[in-house]
C-alpha cells in the first residue's frame, strides 16, 4: 500500500473583462490627461472621487462632472511591513486615504517621498504622475503622494472622513 | 418576532492552523454530529440546514454548499447557504432562527466553517482591482488605517490594544477548542511582537484557523423535549450599509448602531451594560474590542478604551468580552461569527465550562464584515421572556 493521497494543489485563476460603463470611462479618459473628475450629487452635493453614475446615499443619478485638485489630506493610513502574495511594493510602504481638495470622501493611494515613520495623519500631500506616454487609464496614472509642503491640515478639518 | 426559538444542541470542532485529519466536508459534520448530540437528535430529526462560510477563494471550493449536502444529512430537506462576509456565522444562524421563528420548520441545523489552511485568505482578501493601484495587504492592511483613526479620535492609551491582546489570550487558555494557547502571553510579548501593519502587532491580530461550528435550533414545543437547559433567542438583527460614502462613519458604522438598537428593542434591553451578562463580540484585531463597546452602546463615544483600561471586559469585570477568547484566539472566519453567536447561548445554558460567566442569564453575539459593513447579532437568555 502506498501512502494515502491527503492533499493536491489545484491553482485557480480567474481573467475577466470590466466595461467601466459611462462614468468611470469619463474619469478613466481624463485622468491619461492628467484631470481627476468626480460627480456631484444633485441632492446632497457631495462630489464622489471617481466618478460614479449614482449616489450610494441618495439613491439618484449622478450627471454634473466635477475636476478636483490632485492635491489633497492624508486622513488616515497603514505601514505595511507584511509580505504577502501579489505584493509589488517594497516592504515597507505607505497606503492610506487622501480626501483631494474639492471631493467629499478619500481615495486609497500610495504615500512616498518621505520616510514611513514621518507620515502622520493631516498631512498635506500632492500626487507625482507617470510620464504621459506611459499613463495607464486607471488611479495607477498617480504613481503616488508626495508631501506637498504645506501645513499640516487640523484634525477638525478632516474628521468627518474617518 | 413570531414564534419562540430555542438553542437546544451545541458542537464546536477542534480549532487548530491545520485540521488535515478531516476534510471539509469531515469538518462540518464533525461539529454537526457535536450539535446533535447535545440536542440528543439524529440528522433524520432535522427539517432543514442552514450553511455559511466566507467567500469561496478562501478554499478554492465554488459553492462547497451543494457537496456538503450529504455530510450535513441535507438529501431530500431544504438547505439554505448565507453569505455575508465575515458576519457571515452569525447571520446563518439569524436566517435559521427566522425559520423556526415563522412557524415553517421545528428543528433547524444550523452550520458555519472556514477551512484557511487549504488556501490563502490574505492573498484572496488582496486582489488587484481594476483601475487601482495594487494597495491592500489582506484584512489587517484594510482596517490598520480605521485603527489609527480611532486611536486618534478617542486619544486612547497605547496599551488598550494589547491589553484586549493579552486578556483574549489568557481567557483562551480556559477554552479547550480554541486554536490558540499560550500560556506566556504578556504586555510585554504583545509589544515585542512584529509591527505588520502599523499600527497593528502581530500579536494583536486574529489566527488562520481550521474550524466549524454548528447549532441545533428549535422551536417552543421541540425545545421542551430537549434533554438539556435551552438558550432562548430574544432578538435577533442584521444590518448593511455601502462600504464608502460621503461622511461615513468608518470607525463606528451606522449599520452596527442600528443593529444594536433593534436587537435591544426586541429583547427588551434598556441598559445594555447593566442588563446582559456576557457579550461574544467579532474582535479580529484587538482595537476593535474598544470600537465596538462604543457601536454596541456600551460606551459613550471615543471611550470604550477605559472600559478595557479599567477591565470592565476581562471575566471578572462587569461585562465579560469574549471568556471563550473570541476571535483572536480562534479565526475559521465563516465560523468565527456563529461561534460568538454559540459561545453566548453556552454562557446563559451554563455549559462553558472553565470560561463560564457564573449566573450568566443574558448574552450577546456579534460578527461584523466586508468594510465593517455587514453587521449579525443576537441576543440568548436563559428564560423564554
Amino acid at each position: 500500500m502506498s501512502e494515502p493521497i491527503r492533499k493536491i494543489e489545484a491553482p485557480v485563476r480567474l481573467e475577466f473583462t470590466v466595461e467601466a460603463g459611462r462614468a468611470l470611462t469619463r474619469f478613466l479618459s481624463s485622468i491619461v490627461e492628467e484631470r481627476i473628475v468626480g460627480r456631484r450629487c444633485p441632492e446632497c452635493t457631495k462630489v464622489y472621487v471617481p466618478a460614479r453614475s449614482s449616489c450610494p446615499t441618495c439613491g439618484v443619478p449622478m450627471s454634473e462632472d466635477v475636476t478636483v485638485a490632485d492635491t489633497g489630506t492624508l486622513t488616515t493610513f497603514c505601514i505595511v511591513n507584511v509580505p504577502f502574495e501579489g505584493q509589488t511594493m517594497k516592504l515597507p510602504y505607505v497606503y492610506g486615504a487622501i480626501v483631494l481638495d474639492g471631493a467629499d470622501l478619500p481615495i486609497l493611494h500610495l504615500v512616498q517621498g518621505i520616510p514611513a515613520n514621518e507620515v502622520r495623519m493631516g498631512l498635506r500631500v500632492k500626487a507625482e504622475w507617470t510620464p504621459p506616454e506611459e499613463r495607464p487609464a486607471s488611479l495607477e496614472a498617480i504613481r503616488w503622494f508626495t508631501p506637498s509642503g504645506e501645513p499640516d491640515a487640523p484634525f477638525d478639518a478632516y474628521k468627518e472622513h474617518l | 418576532m413570531g414564534n419562540r426559538c430555542a438553542v437546544i444542541g451545541i458542537g464546536q470542532t477542534r480549532h487548530a492552523a491545520k485540521r488535515d485529519d478531516l476534510s471539509i466536508a469531515g469538518l462540518v459534520r464533525d461539529a454537526a454530529l457535536r450539535a446533535l448530540e447535545d440536542a440528543g437528535l439524529t440528522f433524520k430529526d432535522i427539517d432543514a440546514v442552514v450553511i455559511g462560510k466566507a467567500p469561496d477563494m478562501f478554499e478554492g471550493v465554488m459553492m462547497p454548499e451543494l457537496y456538503l449536502a450529504d455530510a450535513l444529512g441535507a438529501v431530500g430537506k431544504p438547505m439554505l447557504r448565507v453569505h455575508t462576509a465575515g458576519s457571515v456565522g452569525g447571520s446563518t444562524a439569524v436566517v435559521a432562527a427566522h425559520l423556526i421563528q415563522s412557524g415553517i420548520h421545528e428543528r433547524v441545523l444550523t452550520v458555519a466553517f472556514e477551512k484557511q489552511s487549504e488556501s490563502d485568505a490574505m492573498w484572496a482578501l488582496s486582489p488587484k482591482y481594476p483601475f487601482q493601484p495594487p494597495l491592500v495587504a489582506g484584512a489587517g492592511g484594510f482596517f490598520a488605517p480605521i485603527v489609527r483613526s480611532y486611536m486618534r479620535r478617542s486619544n486612547a492609551p497605547l496599551e488598550v490594544g494589547m491589553q484586549v491582546a493579552v486578556k483574549d489570550r489568557l481567557n483562551a487558555l480556559k477554552n479547550p477548542n480554541a486554536h490558540l494557547h499560550m500560556a506566556d502571553i504578556s504586555m510585554d510579548k504583545v509589544k515585542a511582537s512584529p509591527m505588520l501593519w502599523d499600527p497593528i502587532r502581530y500579536l494583536e491580530t486574529c489566527p488562520s484557523s481550521d474550524g466549524a461550528c454548528a447549532m441545533v435550533l428549535a422551536s417552543e414545543s421541540a425545545a421542551k423535549k430537549a434533554p438539556h437547559k435551552p438558550a432562548w433567542v430574544r432578538g435577533t438583527s442584521v444590518r448593511t450599509e455601502p462600504g464608502m460614502f460621503a461622511g461615513r462613519d468608518q470607525i463606528n458604522p451606522q449599520a452596527g448602531r442600528d443593529c444594536a438598537k433593534d436587537l435591544y428593542a426586541q429583547a427588551g434591553i434598556t441598559n445594555p451594560r447593566k442588563e446582559i451578562d456576557v457579550a461574544e463580540i467579532y474582535v479580529p484585531f484587538s482595537w476593535f474590542e474598544p470600537m465596538w463597546m462604543e457601536n454596541l452602546g456600551f460606551a459613550e463615544l471615543d471611550t470604550g478604551w477605559k472600559m478595557v483600561a479599567d477591565g470592565a471586559t476581562s471575566m471578572t469585570g462587569d461585562l465579560p468580552v469574549n471568556p471563550s477568547g473570541g476571535v483572536l484566539s480562534t479565526n475559521p472566519i465563516g465560523a468565527s461569527g456563529m461561534i460568538r453567536f454559540a459561545e453566548a447561548a453556552m454562557q446563559v445554558r451554563g455549559q462553558a465550562g472553565e470560561h463560564q460567566i457564573d449566573g450568566a442569564r443574558m448574552a450577546i453575539g456579534h460578527a461584523y464584515g466586508g468594510a465593517s459593513q455587514f453587521f449579525a447579532m443576537w441576543c440568548v437568555s436563559s428564560e423564554a421572556g
